[in-house]
């Protein structure tokens, strides 16, 4: 079954690591939605989040070509039920007059934080899963987006350690990532 | 971090000791701490072409232990030194300079990539100063080669040249077998740094998994011991590991018969009983049709690939599949696998060696036998008037005893050679499997001649594909080497014409190929050139070839449209192989 998946990458922090994770990626036919790389808790390794979307067993077979990459230490598989996902959006939007206080209303119902304002526009913050960020900008697209940013999608599984989807370096027994 | 390398050869001692009695490290150019790491790693003979920015490690070179073969194009460098692994079973090593230097060895490191052979390229870059600058000869080859090396590196101070060095040949031979390139910039040879071999290298995260699970091995060996129709296909990863004895026991003893990929062939003799030869594209008869019945399917070291297993939906219709591979991700990339062992062939053999049981599969194979095609296999033992390609293999093959290390180029000799030469050793047949790099013939035999002085070596060649490498004549010569070379002319590039003559409307677009006269051309290199262009003198000429020193170049004049057979044609499923009109088998299931 296709489907989204998101793979966590913990890998060291040389040069080129994210050339070498994007390049495999693209040779294999993957197609990335979204990817974004940071500091991990760990000194010298960062952490990659990568949104794809594709049948479980091609998914798999991504990880398990992640893992040849010399500085790749860690693949997770993370669902949904899982993980938490978050994303940050930015969003200029116009604002003039009467119309400023219905833009506030609106990013007051998501959370969303004020950054920055010129008398005809506002910029707004607001982070959140896909579906709130979608959901977001589809209300301040009746105002009218002058200019956006997505950061991506990052994520971390859910309790003390990430024990769930971790695609195993070297499995035998069973191939299949857990849910 | 630090692992320990059981495979650190003993040579690394000597600079160790040294290194103790001086208490101060000795201080050397980024050259001669590159040469001094070479020989660390028991290195003897490189193969390379110098340039601008590798000239101060050419400068270090004649001081150090090393034999450097200089070929006349970095491309059969980089496939020499892949002949020279593959008969050796050790990492071969070639050098080449900056910008075209080093796009020149890509083609070589994609075949040791997709064959799973241990080279290490060296190759120089700009100075520091130049890169990103498009400085005269500045490619960015760690970019280029990222998708066909097993990993690459950019060396940007001296004193990190001897750990990567002993990194990448770590990486090189362990595991999955690949290469590994080595990127130094000029001003890195030149500076100077204390130099000190480390003794242990690695990487927490690179941990190659030689021992398989025993649970999977015990699922495995219930699998094998219940079968009533298994078969074994014999892939590269028996060979790489050295596990060729262990195979032959692990078949006799569950009596299962065995049939080879392209690259497999040598990983048990073709003249066991058990043996069905190639399977394929143009594998033989008994093999793919073995395989249209078998109900347990056991792959030892192959990645399946699609030459070898046509048409997947059509591949092994009935059968349970064990995969062994060393390498995880092999695991049910192409054909999912019911039972999937991860591990290292040798270590995988020897624990099924004591799990499965003394099997009899006396009339599976008296079923697989009668699959043989009696028409072709009595018309190979006439004599017909032309000089047969299979004729000419099938000489080679008898005169050398079987013993010969043969590699080949691409096309229809390497079918024609991997189908009658009755392979009896690994490290012997030396082809281009994956990549199917034409041209590779000549080189790769200059690698294994080097490589094995001891052993014979014979390259059977095409028209087409000599005509890209022929020039390494000059290199065979200089290094006064004995090799013979069989070229077989058909002046055609005769695959391609084959596809076109069978699914392209006899379209003969492009593949008429002219060419020197063979025998002058090999002449005036100052080698031997010699012609066949009757069938009685085939052994003769053969056998005089082996008592003249020095390249003895032999051109065979052959029939022009001669197909190889069988052959699945290309989308088809391994059943649906089609056979030679002329010696079609007399069985009614065709």
């Amino acid at each position: 079954m296709e489907r989204t998946h998101t793979l966590v990458l913990l890998v060291e922090d040389h040069p080129g690591v994210l050339n070498r994770v994007v390049s495999l990626m693209r040779r294999r036919s993957f197609n990335i939605d979204s990817i974004t790389v940071g500091h991990s808790e760990q000194p010298g390794l960062s952490r990659m989040t990568i949104q794809l979307r594709g049948e479980d067993a091609d998914v798999e077979q991504a990880g398990k070509q992640l893992y040849k990459l010399l500085e790749v230490v860690k693949v997770t598989d993370l669902s949904e039920a899982a993980a938490i996902t978050r994303e940050l959006v930015m969003v200029k939007v116009a604002a003039k007059g009467s119309v400023r206080s219905e833009v506030l209303q609106v990013a007051q119902i998501y959370n969303a934080r004020v950054l920055d304002a010129t008398p005809s526009s506002l910029m707004i913050e607001m982070s959140g899963t896909d579906d709130e960020i979608d959901s977001f900008l589809a209300m301040m697209r009746v105002f009218g987006i002058r200019e956006m940013v997505r950061s991506g999608k990052i994520a971390l599984a859910r309790g003390s350690t990430a024990k769930h989807g971790h695609i195993d370096r070297i499995t035998d027994a069973t191939f299949a990532v857990a849910d | 971090m630090v692992v320990a390398d059981s495979s650190a050869p003993a040579e690394a001692t000597a600079a160790d000791q040294q290194a103790t009695t001086h208490r101060q490290p000795e201080v050397l150019s980024g050259a001669q701490i590159t040469c001094k790491s070479l020989e660390a790693e028991g290195v003897t003979t490189v193969f390379g072409y110098p340039g601008g920015a590798v000239i101060p490690l050419y400068d270090a070179l004649p001081a150090a232990n090393l034999h450097h073969v200089l070929t006349r194009f970095e491309q059969w460098a980089g496939l020499a030194a892949v002949g020279y692994a593959r008969v050796t079973g050790d990492v071969g090593v070639c050098i080449a300079t900056s910008g075209p230097g080093a796009t020149n060895l890509v083609t070589a490191l994609a075949d040791a990539m997709l064959d799973s052979v241990p080279i290490v390229a060296i190759t120089g870059q700009v100075g520091q100063s130049l890169i990103g600058r498009d400085g005269f000869q500045e490619v960015d080859i760690t970019g280029i080669t990222l998708p066909v090396t097993k990993h690459n590196y950019l060396v940007r101070r001296p004193e990190d040249i001897a750990p990567t060095i002993k990194e990448a040949f770590y990486l090189a031979r362990s595991g999955r077998p690949g290469p590994v390139l080595v990127d130094i910039p000029k001003d890195v040879f030149i500076a100077k740094a204390p130099f000190q071999y480390p003794k242990t290298t690695g990487r927490k995260s690179y941990q190659p998994n030689l021992v398989p699970n025993m649970r999977q091995v015990r699922l495995a060996a219930e699998m094998i011991n219940a079968a009533e129709r298994p078969l074994i296909m014999a892939g590269h990863g028996i060979i790489l590991s050295g596990a060729e004895e262990l195979f032959r026991k692990f078949a006799e003893r569950s009596d299962i018969p065995v049939l080879f990929t392209l690259l497999g062939l040598g990983a048990m003799d073709e003249d066991h009983r058990l043996s069905l030869g190639m399977m394929g594209m143009h594998g033989h008869r008994q093999a793919n049709r073995a395989l249209d019945e078998c109900d347990l399917l056991i792959n030892f070291g192959a990645r399946f690939d699609d030459r070898a297993t046509g048409r997947l939906s059509g591949f092994a219709p009935n059968a349970k599949v064990i995969h062994v591979d060393i390498d995880p991700a092999e695991i049910g990339k192409n054909v999912p696998a019911d039972v999937p062992v991860v591990g290292d062939a040798k270590e995988a053999l020897k624990l099924l060696l004591h799990e499965v049981e003394p099997g009899d599969h006396a009339d599976w194979m008296a079923w697989i036998d009668g699959q043989r095609n009696r028409v072709l296999e009595a018309a190979l033992e006439d004599r017909p008037e032309w000089p047969e390609p299979f004729a000419i293999i099938k000489t080679i093959a008898e005169v050398t005893d079987h013993e010969a290390v043969v590699t080949t180029d691409v096309g229809q000799h390497q079918m024609w050679a991997a189908q009658h030469l009755g392979i009896r050793h690994g490290h012997r047949w030396i082809t281009s499997g994956g990549l199917g790099t034409m041209g590779f013939g000549l080189p790769s035999a200059i690698g294994a001649k080097i490589g094995r002085p001891d052993l014979e070596v014979w390259t059977i060649v095409g028209d087409g594909g000599f005509q890209m490498s022929g020039n390494e004549i000059a290199t065979a010569v200089q290094e006064n080497l004995d090799i013979n070379i069989a070229i077989i002319n058909n002046g055609y590039l005769g695959m391609v014409r084959q596809w076109q003559d069978l699914f392209h409307a006899r379209n003969y677009s492009e593949v008429a190929i002219s060419g020197p006269d063979f025998v002058k051309m090999a002449e005036a290199y100052g080698a031997t050139g010699l012609r066949v262009t009757r069938d009685e003198d085939i052994r003769p000429t053969i056998e005089k070839a082996r008592s003249i020193k020095g390249p003895v170049l032999i051109e065979f004049v052959v029939e022009p449209e001669a197909n190889v057979y069988p052959m699945v044609p290309p989308g088809g499923a391994n059943s649906e192989m089609v056979h030679d009109p002329q010696w079609l088998p007399t069985e009614e299931d065709v």
